[in-house]
């Protein structure tokens, strides 16, 4: 969080009247709504959230046992901002921007204490500064002076504020400075350095958001298959305990061909970050070749670290999120759970006593998911560079059912679904997605995108695996009152194609390694080579082969192994051609 | 110290007082009725000039007259290694009738959050020594991982084979060689004859000096059941990140616990949430929960196993419902299964291990148990998919594929999960049994495992089920 109000005057300083878990009131205090304020003798961090008379409500970010009516709390006349720069990729923070490496060696213990509070960005650390203005030049807000190399995948660029005026730039200097050092002076007196603020729950200003029309290819045979997100658009995964929410987010967060990653965990389980931390420095970015963190920002407010950080928590992702978007980048961030953080605003929601909408939630639970997601989407800076921000939230229904309110504000706002289901998780078929229950309303915006670089007959094929699916899913109903066998053949073979697309094509297993990761050539080879296998298959049966024969040539079993091979592209070829040789020698 | 006769109102397990000082929230606070009991409370909301106490021994006999003192400071546990072999109540009072306990410090039972950073993930499997959880559902060392169970089922058996048979193996390999194993006992709400169970069977073999016992039993006050795992926990983490202990916690029953605050959240007329619970009861167990774990640089570890009885065996109540979503997967207890006499019942398709995927393999467990306990997941749930078929058609109208998938699922519970209560299964049976099982299928329907491992393990002339031989074609 921002350290800059340090250097602020003290707006006014009021009491404590009462407390009563994460919610306190106070008196005496001139505050505006959602200023930051410290709360008590050991300074404890809050936000204002209403104001009534005298009397001011604040949510305090961390624990307050023992803090008692008659203690001072200070206002910093700020409100809640994350610090901008760089040093955010490869770090990881708490729900108000605290580093939590930071936080532990400042605590000098594994367990988080209160009131120690540490900048967002290291103020002490040099960075290679290379401007790419001179003196004369005129900037204008967000517009790049220079550039930092971040990490080794990604280049800083160091932009004019979105609130600055802007100006000539009459001094420019290169070489290694702090955050907080000048680079440019422009000749009005200003000075830019690299570091900037921005209160989060503002979205950073733009100049047009446009229809999304590249996907975020995200490696997952399911996904870029059948319910392809874009570059900028939204999602929302919801699924009941257990059905993998989060290993799809994770999947997400290490394969999705993206710049920037952001990946929010947000009142999960800490163990889970801890994977995250231990995992990510160690994977390849696909793309670059580079450890992921290079390009990965985390956010980690588990579910017992203090609830109203959990509320705020993903608002300071997403304002990253935006920070590295208007430098021209795609961004994905993901939100696991969003669930949790609409808990946090019924639990302080529920603490002011007001009046609750659906299930205990505040009535503008809508209204604040909408905000949140439409901050999304495919952009147009303010500098003219094109950004993206995608958004793909994670939603945790109480007893999976989809009927509840988060899951149905969600869906009306977000244009991708991806159903998680218990049953499928159950009989382990992974990543667990219901295909009959998920959509994309991207797919007639990607799919030239598709056909142009993967395969010009993407939509046709992808199509033709929806409605062997579909069939299956009648049929099975009637198999599971008459039995299979009593099914005609053709029905059967249908069933055999599609437990092939099943097994082979829509389950991937993201614990083993060749298989975690499939292009998105590698997606419709498996598809093609399923769909070759159905073609020959209903020739043979029309040329009166029995099902028998058909089903139990010795090449199709070997459908299933395509996504486990290395060298899938022979292995496909090969197989093609043996299936079709094995059917065609029965007739 | 201040003492005020000043209580304006009794509700329920709630007093308010009217002082002029403030107070900590948080604070504990003794309240001495008239006729001279003492009983201890916590400040829930503090304004200026009154305070809401919750009382934690029940409000019987408190009066307007009752004086209240407040001690400054919160709830804290005394810890100490001597309390290894002690039985406490529920607040933490001796009541085993031994020397009163000198505490080398007192603790905040609140406890702080773990950072996320300084953790480490848990990836040591533990051997229970039950094939169900072992070959399916691993623990693993500072995992959380739940029995969510129903009224009448042996979840307490289960629980106790467990802290019986909790070893791990080649335990020198790995790392300090001293570190030991304690297993701490949090009871919220149980009788006194399950309560006699445990103990017994904690005296039978030898366990207690190696525990810590928390007791609140079904007649001593709810609210008491607040505190119970906090201290419980409490001392968890002393002896696991102090003194390099491997602690197991078993917390029995988390929905007496969830009761308990549900009805602090009526006396204090708050909002309910579903089902009347309170809306931060997520937050709440978490708290509870995410207090198991491991961290850098440090010998011990806390691994939990609550235990839950799930509300007509619904496993959408809130109570096991956000218990899920907070822990890492859930042993689930099944009452048909324990109707067939399966010993331990557990049904292993809804059940889960989270941390499953890290814990086993080569060098942990077995180069191949990632892969049997797959097929064998996929082929019971293929099984029992085929039963309420056969239910409708009969077994001959079934093709021999069919019929061999049923069998298994027979087998699979007669043979694998089937074990007993008192049987100690290694990792090296528990992987060795589900071979001879899946050796009942085709080969060439062991989709799920590498072709390698086939070659090596599959057995060509294993029978199905008793006796009766039949064909295993391999091709």
């Amino acid at each position: 969080m921002s350290q800059a109000t340090e250097s602020e005057t003290t707006e006014g300083t009021g009491r404590i009247e009462s407390v009563s878990g994460p919610v306190v009131k106070a008196v005496d205090l001139d505050a505006r709504m959602n200023d930051v304020v410290y709360v008590g003798d050991e300074g404890l961090m809050g936000e204002v959230i209403e104001i009534e008379g005298d009397v001011t409500t604040i949510q305090v970010y961390e624990e307050t046992s023992g803090v008692a009516p008659q203690e001072p709390v200070e206002n910093t006349g700020e409100p809640l901002t994350v610090d901008l720069g760089p040093g955010m990729l490869n770090a990881i923070y708490d729900g108000v921007q605290r580093p939590l490496d930071v936080l532990e060696e400042k605590m000098g213990s594994a367990f988080l204490d209160r009131g120690v509070d540490a900048p967002g960005i290291d103020l002490e650390k040099k960075w290679e500064f290379s401007p790419e203005v001179e003196a004369g030049d005129t900037v204008e807000a967000g517009d790049v002076v220079g550039i930092v190399p971040e990490t080794v995948t990604i280049d800083h660029k160091v932009m004019v504020p979105p609130e600055h005026e802007g100006g000539v730039v009459e001094s420019v200097e290169a070489g290694e400075f702090t955050v907080e050092e000048p680079v440019v002076t422009l000749e009005n007196g200003e000075e830019i350095a690299m570091r900037q603020e921005w209160p989060v729950r503002e979205k950073r200003p733009t100049v047009e958001k446009r229809t999304p029309r590249t996907p975020l290819v995200s490696g997952q045979r399911i996904l870029d298959g059948l319910f392809p997100i874009a570059k900028g658009g939204t999602a929302a995964i919801p699924g009941p305990f257990g059905s993998g929410k989060t290993v799809t987010q994770h999947s997400l967060a290490k394969f999705a061909d993206a710049d920037i990653v952001i990946y929010v965990g947000c009142g999960e389980r800490g163990n889970e970050m801890t994977e995250v931390i231990e995992d990510f420095p160690e994977l390849e970015d696909p793309k670059t070749g580079n450890s992921l963190m290079a390009r990965t920002s985390l956010i980690a407010n588990t579910s017992n670290m203090p609830v109203a950080a959990r509320e705020s928590c993903v608002y300071t992702g997403i304002t990253i999120a935006e920070y590295y978007r208007d430098m021209g980048y795609d961004v994905a961030l993901m939100a696991d759970s969003t669930s949790r953080w609409a808990e946090a605003m019924r639990e302080i929601s529920s603490r002011l006593e007001e009046m609750p909408g659906e299930e205990g939630y505040p009535a503008y639970l809508a209204a604040r998911l909408a905000e949140f997601y439409e901050r999304a989407g495919y952009f147009e800076n303010i500098n003219g560079t094109e950004g993206s921000v995608s958004a793909i939230g994670a939603v945790s229904p109480p007893g999976g059912d989809f009927s509840e309110p988060v899951t149905q504000n969600t869906l009306r706002i977000v244009k991708t679904f991806w159903a998680l289901d218990a049953d499928l998780a159950e009989r382990r078929h992974f990543p667990a997605i219901n295909w009959n229950e998920s959509y994309s309303l991207y797919q007639d915006q990607l799919d030239p995108w598709f056909q142009e670089n993967v395969a010009e007959d993407w939509p046709e094929r992808r199509q033709w695996a929806v409605d062997t699916l579909d069939e299956e899913g009648e049929l099975q109903e009637i198999v599971q009152l008459v039995g299979k066998d009593a099914l005609p053949e053709d029905q059967q073979l249908t069933l055999e194609v599609a437990r092939y697309l099943r097994e082979g094509y829509l389950q991937q297993n993201a614990f083993i390694e060749v298989d975690m990761y499939c292009p998105p050539e590698e997606t419709y080879a498996i598809l093609s080579a399923i769909q070759t296998f159905n073609d020959e298959a209903f020739d043979a049966l029309d040329a009166g082969v029995p099902i028998e024969d058909i089903i139990d040539v010795d090449a199709a079993p070997k459908l299933n192994r395509i996504a486990t091979r290395e060298d899938w592209e022979p292995y496909v070829e090969e197989l093609e051609t043996e299936i079709t040789e094995q059917i065609r020698s029965l007739y | 110290m201040k003492e005020y006769q000043t209580i304006t109102e009794v509700s329920g397990p709630l007093v308010y007082a009217e002082v002029d000082e403030p107070i900590g929230y948080d604070e504990i606070v003794e309240i001495e009725t008239p006729s001279g009991d003492t009983k201890r409370g916590q400040v829930l909301e503090s304004e200026d000039g009154t305070v809401a106490i919750q009382v934690f021994e029940g409000t019987t006999g408190i009066d307007r007259n009752a004086s209240v003192r407040f001690l400054g400071e919160t709830l804290k546990m005394p810890v100490t290694e001597d309390l290894l072999g002690r039985v406490m109540d529920g607040s933490g009072n001796p009541i085993d009738g031994g020397p009163e306990i000198v505490p080398d410090e007192r603790r905040d039972i609140v406890g702080a959050a773990i950072n996320p950073y300084s953790r480490e993930y848990p990836e040591e499997f533990i051997q229970t020594g039950v094939s169900a959880i072992d070959g399916m559902n691993t623990l693993v060392r500072g995992q959380k991982l739940p029995i969510f169970s129903g009224s009448g089922l042996p979840h307490s058996d289960l629980a106790l084979q467990i802290a019986r048979q909790a070893t791990v193996p080649e335990e020198d390999a790995s790392e300090g060689e001293d570190a030991e194993f304690a297993v701490i006992f949090g009871a919220m709400g149980i009788t006194q004859e399950e309560a006699n169970e445990f103990m017994e069977d904690f005296e039978r073999t030898g366990a207690l000096e190696r525990s810590v016992v928390f007791m609140n039993l079904a007649d001593d006050p709810a609210v008491e059941r607040t505190v119970t795992p906090r201290l419980a926990l409490t001392t968890a983490e002393y002896l696991a990140f102090d003194k390099g202990y491997h602690v197991l916690v078993v917390l029995t029953d988390m929905t007496n616990y969830c009761e308990a605050l549900r009805e602090i959240g009526a006396a204090r007329e708050e909002v309910p949430g579903r089902r009347g619970y309170p809306g931060y009861m997520y937050t709440d167990l978490a708290q509870l929960y995410e207090r198991a774990g491991r961290l850098k640089d440090r010998g011990g570890s806390v691994t939990q196993i609550p235990i839950l009885t799930m509300p007509g065996d619904d496993d959408t109540h809130p109570i096991p419902d956000l218990t899920g979503y907070i822990t890492e997967g859930q042993i689930m207890m099944d009452r048909p299964l324990h109707s067939q006499g399966i010993e331990p019942p557990v049904n292993v398709l809804p059940s889960l291990s989270r941390l499953m995927d890290d814990g086993i393999g080569e060098g942990l467990t077995r180069a191949d148990h990632a892969d049997v306990s797959d097929q064998m997941y996929a082929a019971y749930a293929e099984g029992e998919d085929l039963r309420d078929l056969v239910n409708i058609v009969g077994r001959e109208a079934l093709s021999e594929r069919d019929n061999k998938y049923l069998d298994f699922a027979d087998a699979f519970e007669e043979r694998f999960v089937q074990q007993g209560f008192e049987t100690n299964r290694t990792i090296d049976e528990t992987v060795e049994l589900g071979w001879d099982l899946l050796s009942t299928l085709p080969r060439t329907e062991l989709n799920r495992v590498d072709e390698e491992l086939i070659e090596e393990h599959y057995r060509e002339d294993v029978s199905a089920g008793e006796g009766e031989t039949e064909e295993v074609s391999a091709d």
